[in-house]
């Protein structure tokens, strides 16, 4: 690509990184992996790049993100296992209430990853990412009326089950 | 959770702000009546702020932000040669004339890519992406960070005593391969000392300006550094004597 046009891409897409990032962690539930779907993404990115149209830049860097990770996954085998990650306390907060938020972030983090897909995908994108309707259907090339039934179970989903994580 | 049967749907496209403002509006009305719709939302709520830690958001690992720099960098075609006349380099002082000299006889295509290069990297840095990938003042933590991130072992020295408090490390991206970035702030402004091995052959002159932005560049231990700021040229000058006397001392 020319200088002029690399300038744009870093302008435009490069700032979504670490968003492009987050989304992998949740659809692959593996960092290192999280992190070479998104060296792949951004390669086709910026080999596409002549392609986006002044869409949303996020939008259009998630879409490949998916389309990266669903490639990568295909003959694979399931799903490993979901790795809890370290959850970083909060420097504000005393010991104890460190260890109370450690785990509230760890019990919410392994309550979205136990989510199946397209929930997981659907709800991420809107409360993790605030992508809107429009965009998430973009992204997962779905209709925006099957992104609402989506996003609905997979709200219900995720209450159900932090709501029996909290009974003895 | 799910509200009441008929509206149920209405609550997400509430709490996602997706609704218009007439069917927003109605849809409240209808909260102060329906208890079961009125209690989903307040579900709902609850769900998005525990959802809400910053923790759930990883950021990138910084060496994943190098690499795809260095890829962006890679997939760059090389700025065309250009004549002299057209360097955009504005030279201070005295010795402009000198300098136009030596410009006009020294191969020097790579110097206008390189200052376009140091300023943007040096711009990138100041905005939103990332100053730093390693804040700290403390030059013992910044020297061994970069173990392992490149090739070579730059000098790292605290000036906060001479008024430029160390601010972090970084790596960044320059000319081709990826080189150290120490940021050091004056007063208001972020002062950017790129550290790279020296290049052979090349004759480049030792300070400019370039798009409004000051660089000083010196040689010392076979390691080239490059100064870029906004700062006003002669406190680059300062930085370069005291980072130059810190390192010999």
């Amino acid at each position: 690509m020319s200088a002029a046009e690399a300038q744009r891409f870093r302008a435009l897409i490069l700032p979504h990184l670490d968003a492009a990032y987050g989304f992998a962690r949740y659809l692959t539930r593996d960092a290192s992996r999280a992190e070479d779907i998104v060296q792949d993404a951004f390669l086709k990115a910026l080999r596409g790049f002549a392609g986006f149209r002044g869409g949303e830049p996020r939008a259009w860097l998630f879409a490949i993100v998916r389309t990266t990770f669903l490639d990568a996954a295909r003959g694979r085998p399931a799903w490993s296992d979901p790795q809890a990650a370290e959850a970083v306390p909060s420097e504000d907060d005393s010991p104890e209430d460190a260890l109370v938020r450690q785990g509230e972030i760890a019990t919410v983090r392994a309550a979205i990853e136990a989510l199946p897909e397209p929930f997981r995908e659907t709800l991420v994108l809107r409360e993790l990412e605030e992508l809107s309707y429009r965009q998430i259907a973009e992204v997962t090339s779905a209709p925006i009326g099957t992104v609402m039934s989506r996003l609905a179970r997979a709200r219900q989903m995720l209450l159900a089950a932090l709501s029996e994580e909290k009974r003895p | 959770m799910s509200g009441c049967p008929d509206q149920g749907h209405l609550v997400h496209a509430l709490l996602d702000g997706e609704l218009d403002a007439v069917n927003a509006e109605a849809f409240e009305a209808h909260l102060k009546t329906c208890p079961a719709c009125a209690a989903a939302l307040g579900d709902l709520q609850g769900l998005r702020e525990r959802m809400a830690a910053p923790e759930l958001r990883a950021p990138a690992p910084a060496a994943l932000h190098s690499r795809i720099e260095a890829m962006i960098a890679a997939e760059t075609e090389r700025p065309k040669r250009r004549t002299p006349a057209a360097l955009p380099w504005t030279l201070a002082g005295v010795f402009a004339a000198a300098f136009a000299a030596s410009l006009a006889v020294t191969s020097l295509p790579s110097t206008t890519g390189l200052a376009d290069q140091l300023v943007a990297d040096h711009v990138r840095s100041t905005l939103a992406s990332h100053l730093v990938d390693v804040e700290t003042s403390d030059r013992h933590t910044v020297k061994p960070w970069f173990n392992g991130r490149i090739d070579f072992a730059p000098p790292v020295v605290d000036l906060a005593a001479q008024g430029f408090p160390l601010v972090g490390g970084r790596v960044d991206y320059l000319d081709g391969r990826v080189v150290a970035a120490l940021v050091y702030r004056r007063n208001k402004h972020v002062i950017n000392v790129f550290v790279r091995p020296q290049p052979k052959g090349l004759r480049l002159p030792a300070a400019g300006a370039h798009d409004g932005y000051s660089l000083v560049r010196w040689t010392e231990g076979g390691l080239e550094f490059w100064a870029v700021s906004d700062a006003e040229p002669r406190e680059l000058q300062t930085l370069k004597q005291d980072f130059v006397a810190a390192t010999r001392g």
